[in-house]
């Protein structure tokens, strides 16, 4: 299979004025490492308000101009710039965003999957599509004319999805696609995303909900703190001993159909100079609190730990 | 809002909000304080000297003379002086207006709805014709001036109060207190005051720019100061009888004194607002 | 798909129309009071530098009731009032009506270019400066209008007048009709030409805060979240302006712009007063000086109802025009 999507030791940082005063630097993403390949949905699953929307407005180029981010990206084996990104975006990348807070309020639905037209033949044409892919899931012509305010949950989330796939495409990056939506909908937002996978698109979900990523996607990356901590085959999170870092076992540990176990502690929001799980870490050693792990392979997945294998040798 | 306005740059870039915007506040006050105290400093009487007269700017008079061979730059500051005393007699007496009215409006509903009438009744004429008519029925003159002024602009301030004690009293400690049996009156005082006393206090320099304009205009209209006081209004209108002649320096150096007193007045409230606003401290 | 409840809007008509009478009932009557309270003798003030003899000043005041009670009087008005007339102008000697209907007239095109020109070039610079925030083009419009909301309309005329007529002699020095034509023969162009030097002081006046709003209204939608998707889509920047930016800020902005005849009127008394443009601005000054109390009391009524109306309008447009709001007010 083809790689798509490559994001190299990607670092997002803002620089802030604490108290007018003080310069402060607040790192949202560390070191991330996550490659997406065709026909492949990988999910980023961390808390809320983590700033893992960030990786998705990084690849988009849409970041806010006082971010400093280092780091590489690279799409279909092209490293991705500026420029190139706001060639491609749109076109063969697109985001299905959060909510409907996305539409512009006074557009009709139809006219922003439609988007801006060089000409009236362009948009005749692209009309054309547009409602061929309402049409696909569901929305039929009265959907056309309303406006973000007058949809329902459900329909919404169509809406976005249908916008995003207008351009028809390869990869697309679906930021937090299920808040706050009833059970069937949530079901059926999983379906659309996994019949994506089916037509060839590589799909990169950004979510706080375990399930949903447990659901749909083919690997899975822990992010915590700013870092991915572990990648993982999905198929190996069905069980705590299969998976490497011990916050991914207290995660799946914590899950209410494995005994409902909740990690202690909150995720450090300071830069730390050791291993950012160090705090709540039940086997961590004198070197965790003082060194930072790197991101390694094992067996086919990414972990940052240094005593994983112990950990794992003893389970 | 997350920049700082123009004259927040360059050379105290180096320097934090708050001390940037103290300083500002410092330079522009003893600016306005200096203009002020060489104003009553100078003799209303200005010596008069027909040899001079309607001279351009030279370096001997910077503003040129006038008809009368005074001094234009004398004549300026004097009447920029007397603008300052006007505005700041309106500024306050419109401030206490405010407050008497947000008070009275925080009572009960009724009352309320009467103070929001008021608003919406003052609203509703155009500024220079209710100063105007107002001047008329206190027979014009400096004492017409200010309370013209003074009865025309509280309307802002009346409704950021309003709001403000609106939400103060719903506030869980003044329910407090209602039940402990203190008194409406203590309430306002102990609780409320000092609350909105940051709010008084900006919003009192605020309206000071749009008084010395004002002021200007109505006695430019011929409503205000008459035409014996050494008030930049005066001048203003004097100056549109010789402008025919070519001399602009009459109308042009006063007007930008006057631009430029009033553009101060509107750093100092701009910074202050900054400085009390906790929701802009951070930027 | 634009659906309009009749019978609510037949009832917000009805309100606002109660209000604007309860309004204009209040403003007549203390008005009224307040200039019968001025210690200016009317009589005297509306003969100026004239030399007249004592009973003639008494045949004056009797005519004008300057010797009737305060009670008497506002009754008196408020009766004349009340049968749709506003009584006679002692200056220019015919029905107030009349002078109002006149002059109004001549101000309210003054009012009008202004306020178009004041509406589309501020609406413009806010775009432009909001669009590029933090550049050179954006401090530069910013200073202008800082610098702009501080400073006299009056003086701006009188800098313009400067310039324009008496440096380059571009215009007429004052006047709106040339010396020693009656009004009746003047033709288009030489009205027009002396619209425009008034028409332009006022505009750039009006600029000034509608280019704020619009700037920091297009630099708030910037930051949200269906900018942001917009560029994901790839539309291009000024795509971007136009499509979502414009469409969002333009309700508001004319919303604000309608808002603004109080200081359109405000600002139309003292450019009239700088240029001598025979509008309502220039009455008003008149009949303020001479004690012309009949037309000066039409003219407050008058400027109340036309602040009022745009008001009116300006509440319309944001309950009507909205879908959103619309949407709300239909259930």
């Amino acid at each position: 299979m083809k790689e798509l999507l490559e994001v190299n030791n990607l670092s997002i940082s803002f620089t802030q004025y604490v108290q007018g005063l003080n310069r402060h630097d607040s790192k949202v993403i560390s070191d991330l490492t996550i490659d997406v390949k065709e026909s492949e949905i990988v999910a980023i699953l961390g808390s809320s308000g983590s700033g893992k929307s960030l990786l998705a407005h990084s690849i988009l180029g849409i970041l806010p101009y006082n971010a400093n981010v280092t780091g590489e990206i690279k799409y279909k084996g092209q490293v991705l710039n500026q420029d190139l990104k706001e060639k491609l975006r749109g076109k063969e990348i697109c985001l299905i965003p959060q909510s409907v807070n996305f539409l512009d309020p006074l557009m009709k639905v139809s006219e922003q999957a439609i988007g801006e037209c060089k000409n009236e033949k362009e948009h005749d044409e692209k009309k054309v599509i547009q409602r061929e892919i309402f049409a696909r899931y569901g929305l039929d012509e009265s959907v056309d004319d309303l406006y973000p305010f007058e949809l329902s949950g459900g329909m919404a989330r169509k809406v976005l999805l249908s916008t995003a796939l207008i351009g028809n495409p390869d990869l697309l990056i679906a930021d937090e696609p299920t808040p706050g939506l009833d059970v069937k909908s949530v079901e059926e937002t999983i379906e659309d995303i996994k019949n994506l996978k089916e037509h060839g698109k590589g799909v990169l979900l950004i979510t706080h909900e375990i399930d949903v990523a447990l659901k749909t996607a083919d690997r899975i990356a822990i992010f915590y703190s700013g870092y991915v901590i572990e990648i993982n085959n999905v198929e190996n999170f069905k069980n705590a001993d299969n998976v490497l870092h011990p916050y991914t076992k207290a995660l799946i540990n914590s899950l209410p159909r494995n005994g409902f176990k909740l990690t202690e502690g909150v995720q450090p929001l300071d830069e730390v100079p050791g291993c950012p799980y160090y705090e709540n870490c039940a086997i961590g050693t004198d070197r965790c609190g003082k060194e930072k792990p790197n991101l390694e392979e094992h067996e086919g997945a990414m972990i940052r730990c240094f005593n994983f294998r112990e950990a794992n040798d003893g389970a | 809002m997350s920049e700082t306005p123009w004259y927040n740059r360059g050379l105290f870039s180096s320097l934090n909000l708050r001390q940037k915007t103290l300083l500002t506040i410092c330079l522009t006050a003893s600016v306005l304080l200096i203009i002020f105290i060489c104003g009553t400093l100078i003799n209303a009487n200005l010596p008069t000297d027909f040899t001079i007269k309607m001279q351009p700017p030279s370096f001997e008079h910077p503003f040129g003379t006038d008809w009368m061979g005074r001094d234009m730059l004398i004549r300026t500051i004097k009447g920029l002086s007397l603008s300052i005393i006007i505005g700041i007699g309106a500024s306050i007496i419109s401030s206490i207006i405010a407050i008497i009215l947000a008070f009275i409006a925080s009572m009960n509903s009724k009352c309320d709805e009467f103070v929001s009438w008021l608003i919406d009744l003052f609203a509703s004429i155009p500024h220079i014709l209710l100063i105007m008519m107002i001047s008329i029925s206190l027979g014009k003159g400096a004492f017409g001036v200010i309370m013209a002024v003074a009865f025309s602009h509280w309307v802002n301030l009346t409704r950021v109060l309003r709001a403000e004690v609106l939400q103060i009293n719903t506030s869980e400690y003044v329910a407090l207190s209602k039940r402990f049996g203190k008194s409406r009156f203590w309430i306002a005082k102990e609780h409320i005051l000092p609350l909105v006393l940051s709010q008084i206090f900006v919003g009192t320099l605020l309206v000071f720019p749009h008084a010395i304009m004002h002021e200007s205009s109505v006695t430019f209209l011929g409503f205000g100061l008459s035409p014996h006081e050494p008030a930049i209004g005066i001048i203003l209108s004097e100056s549109m009888t010789y402008l025919a002649m070519g001399a602009w320096w009459l109308a042009f150096f006063p007007g930008v004194a006057l631009l430029i007193v009033v553009l101060l007045f509107d750093i100092i409230g701009d910074n202050l607002k900054r400085l009390y606003d906790p929701s802009e401290a951070n930027k | 798909m634009i659906k309009i409840n009749t019978k609510k809007l037949a009832k917000f008509f009805g309100y606002k129309l109660i209000r604007l009478v309860i309004l204009l009932i209040v403003i007549a009557a203390i008005s009224f009071i307040m200039i019968q309270m001025s210690p200016i003798d009317p009589v005297k003030a509306y003969l100026g530098q004239r030399i007249v003899s004592q009973e003639q000043m008494a045949i004056i005041g009797n005519y004008w009731g300057t010797n009737l009670t305060l009670g008497e009087r506002v009754l008196g008005w408020l009766q004349t009032l009340a049968t749709g007339s506003m009584g006679f102008s002692l200056i220019y000697r015919v029905p107030v009506t009349e002078v109002i209907m006149q002059k109004f007239t001549a101000s309210f095109i003054l009012m009008a270019v202004s306020w178009i020109i004041s509406g589309i070039v501020g609406f413009g610079l806010g775009i432009l400066a909001g669009a590029k925030e933090g550049t050179l083009i954006d401090k530069a419009i910013k200073t202008y209008c800082y610098i702009l909301q501080s400073t006299p309309t009056f003086w701006i005329g009188l800098v313009f007048l400067m310039v324009f007529s008496v440096y380059l002699g571009w215009f007429p020095i004052g006047l709106s009709v040339p010396i020693g034509q009656l009004s009746d023969t003047v033709t288009f162009w030489q009205w027009l030409y002396r619209l425009i030097l008034p028409a332009i002081t006022l505009s750039v006046v009006g600029i000034a805060s509608l280019t704020m709003y619009t700037r920091d209204k297009l630099i708030s939608i910037k930051k949200s979240d269906y900018f942001l998707f917009a560029q994901a889509r790839g539309e291009s920047f000024w795509g971007i302006i136009k499509n979502h930016g414009v469409r969002n800020i333009l309700i508001p902005a004319i919303t604000i712009q309608f808002m603004s005849f109080n200081e359109l009127f405000g600002g139309t008394i003292l450019v009239e007063q700088v240029f001598a443009y025979p509008g309502i601005g220039q009455a008003t000054v008149a009949a303020g000086l001479r004690s012309d109390v009949p037309l000066l009391l039409g003219i407050v009524l008058i400027s109340a109802t036309f602040v009022f109306l745009g008001n009116l309008i300006a509440d319309i447009i944001y309950k009507y025009v909205d879908p959103r709001i619309r949407g709300e007010d239909d259930e």
